[in-house]
């Protein structure tokens, strides 16, 4: 029965695919792309020519950076597809919105099965001995960004100078200790030792992680993200379709995308960021509440905003995240709400955005191995930090 | 070795203000709302008469980091980058760096003043403490 008033419901995943997860990886971008895309398909029970719509956030929207060096023009390309709907960008709310927008496009019916993918080469292009290229666009010519000409002549050239300043908000504001904090990056490496492709699997402690060396007061190297070269595809499916494919269909139960506060990253609430934002227009929309979520995979490229993320989405109180985590039981793989199950992207590696939905999907169809969770049905995703934030609640009834 | 602001209408006002010692914000002679960055256009009830408005330059720290992380080779010491908020209105605040003292020294709650650093036609405001 077609949803008419939530028209996500309608858009369900049906496949899954990522490539290997390399430290670097040997494999070009666009290889590790089709890598992604076709074992997606196949995962489906499709044939590429099924493929009528492909989207990615944020495509390939800056000459091939690292950050994204493939977008849906490439791929549709490559892979010979017929696309009814194609679309990339950054401007939307955060690394889901490939998904979101995929799921609007199948639910207004302007496709039927949509690509959604993301690839990342940010470690090939850092061991390669070459500058970051965010960074080297930083230090170019007089800054004209909206956001960075507020950050760049304070000689702020990663937004880790701005997560730290919420981390230390959040602990001045509610008491959040560095132990507590630290939960979190050992929550990630405890999922990704039993996780054959996370990029970091050497057992962490508690000393390990205040030994990391520190960034930027109070954030140490160990609460920020690991790159990787990886891409990582899911399919999208219209509902009706979707029963008939390979895979008990995971429904888009809701999607949350609501942002009500000034794009800037020194403008948003500084304790909450945009969470709330998103994940009361998710809530608002789903009869579902957040205690009926068995696994949560939350945005981890600095570990406060999965902390944020923990309170804006209702998992815990706002404020409470600190003790929420201490201790680290009730996020792990037994507890009360398995968190980051693959290693988030602090050990698992930074996929940036889609990893947590392919992981999410890992879980609900049980090929988790040994780092299956008991016969999760709802999982939340979600990814952003400062400004940038979305969600999703997948179902598989 | 600091990244300068491309200046446009709207930033030169607050990027050259220190020239004759002024932090200059946009505020809505509309709502009377002061609102930062500055825009044409007040995002507080879209008026359009905004002008550019000398303010005190006091303001607090409302959070603060020490940078340890040498981004390129010219960064050899700590430094401090903070979001300030300006005694003129609540949530009137931005991104700078606080100069001046040790970074050992820097709390959040600290009063701040500003101060001013010319590189080529910009005057970046800085922040130091307030003399008490």
């Amino acid at each position: 029965m077609t949803d008419t008033r939530f028209l996500e419901k309608n858009v369900a995943i049906t496949g899954i695919g990522q490539s290997e997860v390399g430290r670097p990886s040997s494999r070009s971008a666009m290889q590790l792309t089709v890598d992604a895309a076709l074992e997606a398909i196949a995962d489906a029970g499709l044939d590429p020519k099924d493929i009528d719509g492909v989207c990615s956030w944020p495509g390939d929207n800056s000459n091939g950076s690292s950050f994204s060096p493939v977008g849906p023009l490439s791929v549709m390309t490559m892979l010979g597809l017929n696309c009814n709907w194609f679309s990339g960008g950054y401007e939307a709310a955060g690394p889901l919105a490939g998904v979101m927008n995929g799921a609007m496009a199948i639910a207004s019916g302007m496709a039927s099965h949509v690509l959604v993918f993301r690839t990342i080469t940010e470690s090939s292009n850092r061991t390669s001995g070459s500058k970051d290229q965010s960074l080297a666009a930083k230090s170019g010519p007089r800054d004209g960004n909206f956001m960075w000409q507020w950050c760049t002549p304070f000689n702020v050239l990663s937004v880790v100078n701005i997560t730290a300043m919420y981390t230390a908000a959040h602990m001045q504001k509610y008491g959040t200790t560095p132990e507590q904090l630290a939960q979190i990056a050992l929550n990630a490496r405890r999922n990704a030792v039993i996780n054959p492709k996370a990029v970091m699997r050497k057992p962490m402690t508690m000393d390990d992680y205040f030994a990391s060396k520190m960034i930027s007061t109070p954030l140490r190297m160990f609460d920020c993200d690991v790159h990787c070269d990886a891409s990582t595809a899911i399919v999208l499916s219209r509902k009706e379709i979707a029963r008939d494919l390979r895979n008990p269909p995971i429904r888009i139960e809701a999607i949350g995308a609501a942002m009500n506060q000034p794009y800037l990253w020194d403008q948003v609430d500084l304790t909450a960021n945009a969470m709330p934002d998103a994940a009361n227009a998710m809530w608002a929309r789903t009869d579902l509440k957040p205690a009926d979520v068995d696994t949560a995979q939350l945005y981890d490229g600095f570990s406060i905003l999965t902390m944020m993320w923990l309170e804006g989405l209702g998992l815990c109180p706002k404020g409470g995240s600190g003790a929420f985590v201490e201790g680290g039981h009730r996020i792990a793989l037994d507890g009360g709400l398995p968190l980051n199950t693959n290693g988030g992207q602090l050990s698992g590696g930074r996929t940036h955005g889609m990893g947590y939905v392919h992981e999410a999907c890992t879980q609900l169809w049980g090929r988790g191995n040994a780092r299956q969770i008991r016969d999760p049905h709802v999982a939340v995703c979600a990814s952003g930090g400062g400004p940038l934030a979305g969600s999703l609640l997948l179902v598989k009834d | 070795m600091r990244k300068l602001p491309l200046l446009n209408a709207e930033t030169r006002p607050f990027w050259t203000g220190g020239e004759v010692g002024e932090l200059r914000i946009h505020r809505c002679d509309d709502c009377k709302r002061f609102f930062h960055p500055p825009a044409p256009v007040c995002r507080h009830c879209t008026g359009l008469n905004v002008v550019p408005t000398p303010v005190s330059g006091r303001g607090t720290v409302l959070t603060f980091t020490i940078n340890h992380q040498a981004w390129t080779p010219e960064f050899t010491e700590p430094y401090v980058v903070a979001i300030v908020e300006l005694e003129e209105q609540e949530g009137l605040r931005f991104l700078s760096n606080v100069v001046n003292c040790s970074p050992a020294e820097v709390e959040i709650g600290m009063a701040v003043i500003v101060v001013f650093e010319n590189v080529e036609d910009v005057w970046i405001p800085l922040f130091e403490r307030a003399p008490a």
